[in-house]
């Protein structure tokens, strides 16, 4: 058998893992924001035709697994399995998201980082050839996981200027042997970095040091420099754990500021849609990177690229019993198919 | 527990996040929150007046102007208008009763979903919950300490 392993923390795949489609589904905020042109769909009820923002988040994760399928050319049968991942306690917006669609299921928790691990594992299902088909999809919205983490919505409070606004939005990829024209060439799997932060209205802050942490084991399992990348694309991590993302790397002598993006920064518009920080979620990254980012990858705009979520591994109870955030970052290597392998 | 080593870095990291994180004005705050607290309060004064013009007595007045402040704060909960203040005002529109009927018409509100008695009944006071609990245990103690003063 052949080793795929690179590195300390990190996996080459043989043959990349072909990404053969991704589909996006936001809620009305996201769809009024610079993405807007890029989703697949955007649902003007905040409910989705539901009772409750847990059922909604089901229902717009079920829609984008549906329509991602579609987009594959597949029929719902010929996927092996599923990893997919939300935000809530038990993961509950997947398990009875995906429960109708009767494919074989993985639940992750990676908090936000979700979207970075569900890639992850599904291209190693494909790669060690243990599913012809895999799908990996992560969800969160606004409202169910505001009242998950913080306030009921109606409750009257100030936001910090470093809180991030949790996307409402799903995103959905179906990963194959081939014939996609984007494939995920290599993963770095990203450690429990704690650096003692309690400020959960900080999160980009919290998870700066875990994102910092895989970036580099990234730039050192592969022995690359930033520039082997068009882009490196971190999941959440707002105004805040940008800067500070730069600054860490700055120390370890890494400058990746002309070539970084974050998927919760582009998403909303800070200035006019009143998100402070930025987007987050699992969503955010999710959503981001199979509406945007993808397209720029297939069409050879971006050849390789750095996707990085971003998660802050904490629960309302951890928080309460005084425990700090530690953050956790999943990085994935997206590349042109057209460049082949290296 | 981690190392004295570790703790140190912690620190620092803590002093930098501090440092690159934006936060509020303090100074603007405090302005809007006396202002809209004020307005609250003036709202107060101003039913207060018109029961006590209409002939209620001192204490029945107090009653009704507490009554009608919680009923439009929870009003403007439902209508979502309440949480727009409040972002604008913070501690002006948190502190008087107001803030306190939209904490617990916030919880009602989200956790009708949940039932009836799991739902509204345990939750409807997540937020007030400490407000009542410690209220009512600050006014015990200052009670305690009243009747043993006159009893000296």
């Amino acid at each position: 058998m052949t080793e795929q392993t690179i590195g300390r923390q990190s996996i080459q795949f043989e043959n990349a893992v072909s990404i053969l489609s991704g589909a996006a589904i936001v809620g009305k905020k996201e769809g009024e924001g610079p993405l807007r042109d890029a989703f697949d769909m955007i649902g003007d009820d905040p409910m989705f035709g539901t009772n409750s923002w847990e059922e909604a988040e089901s229902t717009l994760q079920k829609e984008t697994v549906g329509l991602a399928i579609a987009k594959a050319g597949l029929q719902k049968w010929q996927v092996r399995m599923i990893f997919a991942g939300d935000l809530l306690a038990q993961s509950v917006a997947s398990s009875f998201g995906i429960a109708d669609l009767e494919i074989p299921v993985y639940g992750l928790y990676g908090a936000c980082s979700t979207m970075g691990e569900a890639l992850s594992l599904g291209a190693m299902a494909v790669a060690g050839g243990y599913a012809p088909y895999a799908l990996s999809v992560t969800s969160s919205h606004f409202g169910s996981a505001e009242k998950e983490f913080r306030f009921p919505l109606g409750y009257g409070n100030q936001r910090p200027l470093s809180a991030t606004w949790t996307v409402t939005g799903s995103g959905a990829c179906v990963l194959g042997r081939e014939g996609g024209r984007a494939a995920i060439a290599g993963l770095t799997t990203g450690k429990i970095v704690d650096y003692g932060l309690k400020d959960p209205q900080n999160m980009g802050a919290c998870m700066a040091p875990a994102a910092c942490d895989t970036i580099y084991q990234n730039f050192m399992d592969f022995n690359r420099m930033p520039e082997d990348y068009d882009k490196i694309i971190t999941g959440d991590l707002g105004k805040v754990g940008q800067r500070i993302l730069w600054d860490l790397l700055l120390e370890k002598g890494y400058d990746i500021r002309n070539r970084h993006m974050d998927c919760g920064l582009e998403i909303f518009d800070g200035e006019t849609q009143d998100t402070h920080a930025g987007g987050s979620g699992c969503g955010c990254a999710a959503s981001v990177f199979a509406s945007y980012i993808l397209p720029k990858v297939e069409a050879g705009e971006w050849k390789r690229i750095l996707f990085v979520p971003t998660g802050a591994l904490m629960s309302k109870v951890s928080f309460n019993e005084g425990q700090s955030v530690p953050g956790i970052a999943q990085a994935v290597v997206v590349e042109c198919a057209e460049k082949g392998g290296e | 527990m981690p190392d004295i080593q570790t703790q140190k870095k912690q620190k620092e990291y803590e002093k930098y996040v501090k440092q690159v994180t934006p936060s509020h004005s303090l100074p603007l705050n405090m302005a809007r929150a006396f202002l809209v607290g004020g307005l609250i309060c003036m709202l107060g004064q101003w039913i207060m007046n018109l029961c006590l013009n209409y002939g209620l007595g001192r204490q029945m007045s107090g009653s009704w102007t507490s009554g009608i402040l919680i009923l439009i704060s929870v009003v403007l909960t439902g209508f979502n208008i309440y949480p727009k203040l409040a972002k604008f005002a913070g501690a002006g529109s948190l502190v008087p009763i107001t803030g306190f009927a939209n904490s617990v018409a916030a919880s009602a509100i989200e956790y009708q979903k949940e039932g009836q008695v799991m739902g509204i009944g345990c939750k409807i006071f997540t937020i007030a919950g400490p407000v009542i609990l410690f209220g009512i245990f600050s006014s015990w103690v200052l009670g305690v300490a009243y009747w043993l003063l006159k009893i000296l």
